[in-house]
């Protein structure tokens, strides 16, 4: 008799059941119930934007090579995990050969941007020659708590795609799974949670996009939204948003990787200091 | 022996006034709007008054662009940025940019007069900061047209097309500039709607603008009030919209252009944070914080008008300051001895009256310096309240004028808690002899500018730019020409 995994969402490094009690059943192409998903509430966004605040300090103030290691450690993981989640994406009707290759690709993702935690610093930032005796320079710094409407096409890539950048930036993070294809980021929860990740930084809900994605686009403690586009969903999402501001950001492309989906979420701060200039030492020594 | 002087001194230094010339200003009666390099008469045939604050005088008649007007003005720049600037070189692009600037610097002082009679700042502002600063944006700018792939790794540097620009009356020149130098550098055409009290440096620049023989329609200025801009915003054919203004009008825009393909920066308002630890200067913080809010009448999206003052030195800091306001000189913009000019509009000074009135109601205590003020035109004594907390509405909300709302703090956390306590994002100061703490507390605060034992610098080259409400984009500096690429 085999013993079936109860999927359910991730919150501040825990494994709760949708406040709501409310589920949706997951059926395969035969007609076989695969699972009861978690049909998660605003309140659990509520719930989800709470610990992702919290977890923002440490987070973004960890050093950027620990970061990185981070990201690795949970590659290191999920290749441990290769052959459930290959299982996973045929149960959700991939073949095995895309399934493989999609698993792949998700921890190849997660080693690309692990090596670019501690670089697209010294990218992003500059040195600028003021015409004053200041010395003034411009750094980047994540923009704080980001909600992620994930890729409804896949199960584990988009989810993967979206999450690594924007954590490697320092953010934390609040991912609304693929709706028809929720299995995959259940399980991916697993591999932060044994992968070093401090509780709260990446967290993880299932349910109903309608339902999610205008409750953390409305939430005032999010910073920014990023998803692809939701077709009728957008401008009612970019109208909420305008409340705080909030960054809305939509990709075309659910498969880019590179240096700009970091940067899209982080803020460009700009230091001055005085330069003393009273008498001492000419320059020309 | 000398005789010794026992009469009591006089404690009235006044200066002798030092009023800048307007000999030398030209200014027409009546303006146009300058669209294709044409001076265009409104098709809704109305004008509106541009008033000296300082003293009330009418000093023209500016022209109110209507949806048809502001509908012509973006039909000549989509034709410009097609037929013309689309197709040359970025190397010819910077040439035309470098001879606005060169251009702008020959006709500096007359600008300066021109901008403190509108606007009512002092004149040794306008001459010292602004004018200068806006000569420099587009000589800066001028630079990187042909250099734009530096600008954006990986990315090959593509212009948006028609860029909407809406600029504030509190750097009119200065903001004009920050808006059209990278836009034309990244390659973009422009059209650009000044403030309705100060129109006039941009009609000015306008003026430079065709005399440079920059191809007709790459910048098209229209004149007017919110429903000016309202059309710019609406308009279809606009890629870009750039803003700088209020938070209020932040969203208005961000909810009109929901769902379209206009790409926007948004630069708004600000309560930013000026905290003062006890190791810092003191007499360089008391200049610091003086410059920090009575700087521009206070009108300044990033005023350090929250100050922080560690409780051990906040008797001797808010007395050093208490005297310090009252040596400042308010009054005449252009006698080169104010340091604090006109307010910009009476409506602007009804709005300041109305937060110290809610101050006092709210049990603040105030102190006004004893200065006197004009009788004729809007001034404002410079104000700073103590006795508040958080929750006082003079230190939630951007009151835009010469009003300093002081808070005391003992530890570190305490401070940067409340300094973030805001949903702003724009600037802050920091003072301090440590430097170790000077970097623990910028990188802590969530701010897009922090000025540390400094306070109200600009530059070119500085990318300018705030967080959460503050607004998103940078302006300055590399990073700003990301705004004006695809």
């Amino acid at each position: 008799m085999e013993i079936l995994k109860t999927y359910k969402i991730f919150i501040g490094g825990a494994f709760p059941r949708t406040e709501s009690g409310r589920y949706y059943p997951l059926v395969d192409a035969a007609g076989n119930t695969l699972a009861n998903v978690c049909l998660s509430s605003r309140k659990d966004v509520r719930n989800a934007v709470v610990a992702a605040r919290k977890a923002f300090g440490s987070w973004s103030e960890k050093t950027a090579f620990n970061r990185g290691q981070i990201l690795y450690r949970m590659a290191e993981m999920l290749e441990g995990r290769k052959t459930q989640f290959i299982e996973e994406l045929i149960q959700q009707g991939a073949s095995k050969p895309n399934a493989t290759r999609e698993v792949q690709e998700a921890i190849d993702c997660l080693v690309y941007y692990a090596g670019w935690a501690d670089k697209y610093q010294q990218i992003g930032s500059s040195v600028n020659p003021v015409s004053s005796s200041h010395f003034n320079f411009s750094a980047l710094e994540p923009m704080g708590v980001i909600g992620i409407i994930a890729p409804q096409e896949s199960s584990l890539i988009g989810l993967v795609n979206f999450i690594a950048p924007i954590i490697c930036g320092g953010n934390t993070v609040i991912v609304a799974a693929s709706e028809p294809l929720p299995l995959c980021a259940v399980t991916f929860a697993e591999v932060i949670h044994s992968s070093d990740v401090p509780g709260g930084v990446v967290n993880i809900l299932t349910g109903k996009v309608s339902e999610l994605a205008p409750a953390l686009a409305a939430h005032m403690d999010v910073n920014a939204l990023v998803s692809e586009s939701l077709g009728e969903l957008d401008k009612p999402l970019a109208l909420a948003c305008v409340e705080n501001l909030k960054r809305h950001i939509t990709y075309t492309n659910s498969t880019d990787q590179g240096l700009q989906r970091i940067t899209d979420l982080q803020e460009v701060k700009t230091t001055w200091h005085p330069i003393e200039s009273i008498g001492g030492a000419t320059s020309s020594y | 022996m000398a005789k010794k002087n026992t009469a009591t001194p006089s404690t009235e230094w006044n200066y002798a006034a030092s009023p800048e010339s307007t000999a030398h200003i030209r200014l027409e009666k009546k303006y146009q709007l300058f669209i294709n390099n044409e001076w265009v008469t409104p098709s809704s045939k109305k004008y509106f008054p541009t008033i000296n604050p300082a003293t009330e005088d009418v000093l023209a008649e500016i022209a109110w662009a209507n949806d048809a007007d502001v509908d012509k003005a973006v039909k000549a720049a989509r034709k410009a940025y097609t037929d013309v600037w689309s197709k040359i070189s970025g190397a010819e692009r910077g040439k035309y940019i470098y001879r606005i600037a060169r251009m702008m610097q020959e006709r500096a002082r007359e600008f300066a007069v021109i901008e403190t009679l509108d606007s009512g700042k002092p004149i040794r502002e306008s001459r010292d900061v602004d004018v200068p600063l806006a000569c420099n944006h587009f000589f800066y700018y001028a630079g990187w047209a042909d250099k734009l792939e530096y600008a954006v790794p990986h990315k090959k540097p593509e212009a948006l097309g028609v860029a909407g620009q809406i600029i504030p009356w509190n750097f009119p020149l200065l903001m004009a500039a920050w808006k059209i130098a990278p836009a034309l550098a990244a390659g973009n055409t422009v059209v650009l709607k000044p403030a309705e009290t100060t129109s006039l440096t941009a009609l000015k620049l306008a003026e430079i603008i065709k005399d440079s023989g920059l191809p007709a329609g790459v910048v098209n200025i229209v004149t007017g009030y919110g429903d000016t801009g309202a059309a710019i915003v609406n308009h279809p054919d606009i890629d870009k919209i750039a803003f700088t203004g209020s938070t209020n009008v932040g969203k208005m825009i961000q909810r009109a252009v929901a769902g379209t393909h206009k790409k926007t920066t948004l630069e708004l308002g600000g309560k930013s944070a000026n905290i003062i630890f006890d190791d810092a200067p003191i007499d360089q913080a008391v200049e610091g914080i003086i410059n920090g809010i009575f700087f521009n009448q206070g009108h300044v999206c990033c005023a350090g008008s929250r100050l922080f003052v560690q409780e051990n030195v906040a008797d001797l800091v808010i007395r050093k300051l208490k005297t310090r306001m009252e040596s400042l000189y308010v009054g005449d913009p252009l006698d080169k001895n104010t340091d604090i000019g006109a307010i910009n509009s009476k409506k602007q000074l009804e709005t300041i009256n109305h937060y110290i009135s809610i101050g006092k109601a709210e049990g603040a205590e105030i102190f006004q310096s004893d200065c006197s003020i004009p009788s004729k035109g809007f001034f404002c004594k410079p104000t700073l309240f103590t006795g508040v907390s958080q929750s006082h509405v003079i230190t939630q909300e951007e009151i835009f004028g010469p009003v300093l709302t002081i808070q005391t703090f003992r530890t570190i956390d305490e401070v940067i808690q409340k300094a973030n306590n805001t949903p702003y994002g724009l600037a802050a100061g920091v003072w301090t002899d440590k430097g170790s703490r000077i970097f623990n507390l910028t990188t802590k605060l969530r701010a897009g500018v922090v000025w540390a034992n400094t306070y109200n610098k600009f530059d070119p080259v500085s990318p300018f730019g705030g967080y959460k409400e503050s607004g998103f984009g940078r302006e300055g500096g590399m990073h700003g020409l990301s705004a004006y690429l695809k």
